[in-house]
């Protein structure tokens, strides 16, 4: 029995694994097709950097995440306070639920809607070229609130009310309070808010294919375009470097929550979005 | 707090709520808009009458959906199950295996799979070396549901294996006190404990499958016409906006009326918390 | 000379139209160590909440100092409060959290060390400065608490149950501990608490509260000795409480027996309720005995024998470091000044005899009974 259920562990894992340690495998593999391996090389690695096209696309990326990361941290974190805070049963409901369309829907969904208000508007204004960075940033940001929100709710609830009464108690001002005693108490959900709308921003790739112009293209849209229509070996080298950067980042993080135990944990989006539907 | 609110408590929401009036509410009025008006702006059915011609289309993403799902489960089921008896040591290196592929993008996983499965690729190659006639996988029902499957079976696995890791051991201890056999136990006390991941993980495979168009581009081969794929042809290529935008519409309502009816399965108020 | 502190004048308070505090009217002295005591749910926190300004009350004034505060924010009183888990700040180390109040006054930081360094030998925690305050234990917490809110030399300190959380011997050393801080300070102390030793041991006065009203104000013995009602006589220690018929000043007549007391003023064959305390009565051969009974069972206790006696259907405790076998009959012999004569109140007949100790238990018992019937 013990046997047979590490034996199931094992063949489970290595099926999910070995479609990624054929891409890592062949992005050395000199001769430039599938069903061979007939020698190492970094060629394809090279061929990745050559039109400088995958570091722009990086770029954008890390801009676009750092900005909306950023925003979503922000308006979500004064959200959160104020749900918390709001004795109205009705407004409390009203805003969960608010902030629940975007994890019920379907990606897609909210790609097309956003596209089609934007599109839209650009019609009422006769503006030709709406979509870009702008309409990006906003589309990632929309689908980063409610993460940043469910992150942080949570650490409203569990904080001890006493401590605002404390804080009160011994002369602070609401305000000083909200600065000097809730955002201390709420900085795990804070931060871990924060990292997760990061990894959001970086890894989404169905909203931002319809909210996006070939002018501003992030990494998975590069991929996208990439992969559209022949298999390329530039970019096995590229999903090579990738997987690789979140392996170390994994471990890292692991590493230090070893250490520190109560470092926030990263969810997967769609981990996080099960958690909220609930 | 109990005084009168502070100015800071009233600002607070403000930006949220403009945000979310303008960037959550108000597209969703635009794809109604857009599903109810035609061409010129003027106020018709015509899109959703029209959608009875994608019901072949409906029915087969349903469908896809559903076995892949289907398959998740009684593959993640056993799995979360192995991996939540292993000691700990084993169970958190595991987990982070399992979190791995969740952090490589969709995209990259996907055209990892096709790499094994392209018809010049290794499994092919591997066939035809034993001496079986060439397979074609690109393109066929199996290798979308395939897809589905390899992309969505870490999130049916991380839910259930929170729910499991998460009993009571004492549970457990009472049944087998009272007389179940380790099976009795599983059907009668593990399951029933462990419904809310299962509905958490059936809606994370579900829901991302009957909407997906990247799958079935790359594994489909680029024959394939499931819901994710219409919608995104009809906006990519500026063919209409309108029939999209039906299509949407009647997709989200499915997905929302599935949702409520598996929440009714599991009317607990406990969260999961991964 | 003593000065009326904090008054509350007919405060009413109700949370989702269930009345909480119903026209209390209550006023603090100067210097006072005063408890409110009462079972949860009685009001007593939310009154010391009141006070504090955490609440305001729907009806009623409150005034401190001559000076009427309702609509005063709690920032602004000249109250600090010591809460019932220590709400102790957990990103801040034991000197930070007692320099807040003091930080956030904008006192100088030489100062802020002299007056920390003073509250720290006040309450036995020197060399704690640099500690963690989730590290400490409870009773250190505590320590804490009360040295933060301490620090911003308050007129009154409020304490909502806080001993709640200790062991009972630590629980012992901080009540002797708080009263020396209360002497040493010279600060007016409103405690709350539901334990009836600790507030009998501590306070110059003690508040009985029930049901959102104050049942009694008076010093510790006076509680005791003299209950005003049967809730009250109940809850502050045990007691066997009687309907009783009082014939004339000085007699009073119930358990089929007349007795002699030491109580007058009421009227001719007034119905009463009468108590006798549990380590009054005395146990002796049948034939002294005014009354006579069976007992039940008998409990040994540490200090004495806890014993149940049956007398005509009526379930008494005593309390006697004499053992008597159960089963058997026994005297019972009351002095004068053992009883205590109560009026009637809505609380008469609530507390039935010694069947059960535990509401509860009489309400178990009684579903039983209904089902037999």
């Amino acid at each position: 029995m013990k046997f047979l259920s590490k034996a199931y562990i094992f063949i489970i894992f290595a099926l999910l694994y070995a479609p990624i340690l054929v891409v890592i495998l062949f992005s050395f593999n000199a001769s430039g097709n599938l069903s061979n391996f007939s020698g190492f090389t970094l060629y394809w690695y090279k061929d990745l950097f050559r039109s400088g096209e995958a570091i722009e696309a990086l770029k954008n990326s890390l801009i676009l995440a750092v900005c909306s990361s950023a925003l979503a941290t922000v308006i979500g974190t004064l959200a959160s306070f104020s749900i918390a805070h709001s004795k109205n049963k009705y407004y409390q409901s009203i805003m969960k639920s608010v902030t629940n369309i975007p994890m019920m829907n379907p990606d897609i969904v909210t790609g097309v809607s956003m596209m089609l208000l934007f599109v839209g508007v650009g019609l009422m204004f006769k503006l030709d070229n709406v979509l870009g960075f702008w309409t990006m940033l906003i589309a990632h940001t929309t689908f980063n609130l409610p993460y940043v929100i469910l992150s942080i709710l949570p650490k409203f609830k569990q904080m001890d009310k006493h401590l605002i009464e404390a804080a009160l108690d011994l002369g602070c001002t609401p305000t000083q309070t909200f600065f000097k005693i809730e955002v201390p108490a709420i900085m795990p959900g804070i931060i871990s808010g924060l990292m997760m709308s990061f990894t959001l921003s970086l890894d989404d790739f169905v909203i931002s294919h319809f909210v996006s112009s070939p002018d501003f293209k992030t990494l998975p849209l590069y991929i996208y375009n990439q992969t559209a229509h022949e298999v390329k070996f530039s970019m096995y080298a590229l999903c090579t470097l990738i997987i690789i950067t979140i392996l170390v980042l994994l471990i890292a993080v692991n590493l230090a929550g070893a250490k520190k135990d109560k470092a926030p944990r990263r969810k997967p989006r769609r981990i996080a979005k099960g958690e909220l539907a609930k | 707090m109990k005084n009168k609110r502070s100015w800071f408590d009233r600002v607070a929401s403000s930006p949220y709520i403009v945000w979310s009036a303008l960037f959550i509410i108000a597209p969703l009025l635009f794809v109604a808009y857009f599903a109810f008006t035609d061409r010129d702006g003027a106020f018709t059915f015509e899109n959703i009458l029209s959608l009875s011609s994608y019901s072949e289309t409906f029915i087969m993403s349903l469908g896809f959906s559903l076995i892949a799902t289907t398959v998740c489960l009684l593959i993640g089921y056993p799995l979360a199950y192995c991996m939540s008896k292993t000691s700990e040591r084993t169970r958190n290196i595991l987990m982070v295996l399992l979190m791995l592929p969740m952090w490589i993008s969709l995209l990259i996983r996907t055209y990892s799979l096709m790499a094994l499965l392209d018809n010049g690729g290794l499994v092919s190659t591997f066939l035809t070396s034993l001496g079986f006639e060439k397979l074609t996988f690109i393109g066929t029902d199996a290798a979308v549901i395939l897809g589905m499957i390899y992309d969505f079976l870490p999130y049916m696995v991380l839910p259930i294996y929170t729910a499991l890791i998460k009993i009571d051991r004492r549970y457990l201890e009472a049944s087998a006190d009272l007389g179940c056999n380790s099976l009795q136990t599983i059907f009668k006390v593990t399951l029933p404990l462990t419904t809310p991941g299962i509905i958490s993980g059936v809606t994370m495979v579900f829901v991302p499958s009957i909407s997906t168009f990247y799958i079935s581009q790359k594994l489909g081969g680029g024959s394939f016409d499931l819901l994710g794929d219409t919608i995104e042809r009809q906006f990519q290529n500026q063919i209409t906006y309108h029939t999209g935008a039906a299509i949407s519409l009647v997709m989200m309502i499915l997905i929302l009326i599935s949702l409520a009816i598996m929440n009714k399965f599991s009317d607990n108020e406990e969260e999961i918390i991964v | 000379m003593k000065t009326k502190l904090v008054e509350l004048k007919n405060i009413s308070k109700s949370f989702d139209g269930e009345t909480v505090l119903s026209d209390v009217s209550l006023y603090i002295n100067d210097k006072e160590f005063i408890t409110l005591l009462g079972p949860s749910g009685c009001g007593k926190t939310t009154t010391l909440r009141i006070i504090g300004g955490f609440e305001t009350p729907d009806q009623g004034d409150v005034y401190f100092d001559g000076a009427r505060i309702n609509d005063v924010p709690p920032h602004k009183r000249h109250v600090n409060t010591v809460f019932q888990k220590y709400a102790l700040f957990p990103h801040l180390n034991v000197y930070d959290n007692i320099a807040f109040g003091l930080r956030i006054a904008k006192v100088k930081e030489d100062e802020i060390r002299e007056r920390v360094s003073e509250m720290l030998a006040l309450v036995n925690l020197r060399g704690f400065e640099k500690r963690n305050v989730s590290l400490l234990s409870g009773g250190q917490q505590q320590r804490v608490a009360i040295a933060r809110a301490l620090i911003n030399k308050p007129k009154v300190l409020l304490l909502d149950e806080p001993l709640g959380a200790l062991d009972l011997k630590l629980r012992k050393d901080m009540q002797v501990e708080l009263k020396n801080i209360q002497a040493k300070t010279g600060i007016t102390f409103i405690y709350v608490t539901h334990d009836q030793e600790e507030a009998l041991s501590m306070s110059d006065v003690v508040v009985v509260m029930a049901d959102g009203k104050i049942q009694q104000i008076g010093t510790p013995t006076d509680i005791y000795n003299e209950p005003v009602n049967a809730f009250v006589a109940d809850f502050i220690g045990e007691s066997n409480i009687l309907d009783g018929v009082m014939l004339k000043d000085y007699s009073v007549k119930f358990a089929g027996h007349t007795f002699e007391c030491l109580d007058s003023g009421f009227e001719t064959n007034e119905q009463v309720d009468v108590v006798v305390r549990p380590e009054d009565v005395d146990v002796v051969p049948v034939e002294q005995g005014m009354l006579t009974g069976k007992v039940t069972s008998v409990t040994f206790k540490g200090v004495h024998y806890e014993i149940i006696v049956d007398i005509k259907g009526f379930k008494w405790m005593i309390q006697s470091t004499d053992y008597v076998a159960p089963e058997a009959v026994i005297g019972v012999y009351i002095e004068p000044d053992a009883i205590h004569i109560m009026k009637k109140s809505e609380y008469s007949d609530m507390f039935g005899d010694y069947s059960t100790f535990s509401d509860e238990m009489d309400h178990l018992s009684d579903i039983i009974s209904e089902e037999e019937e």
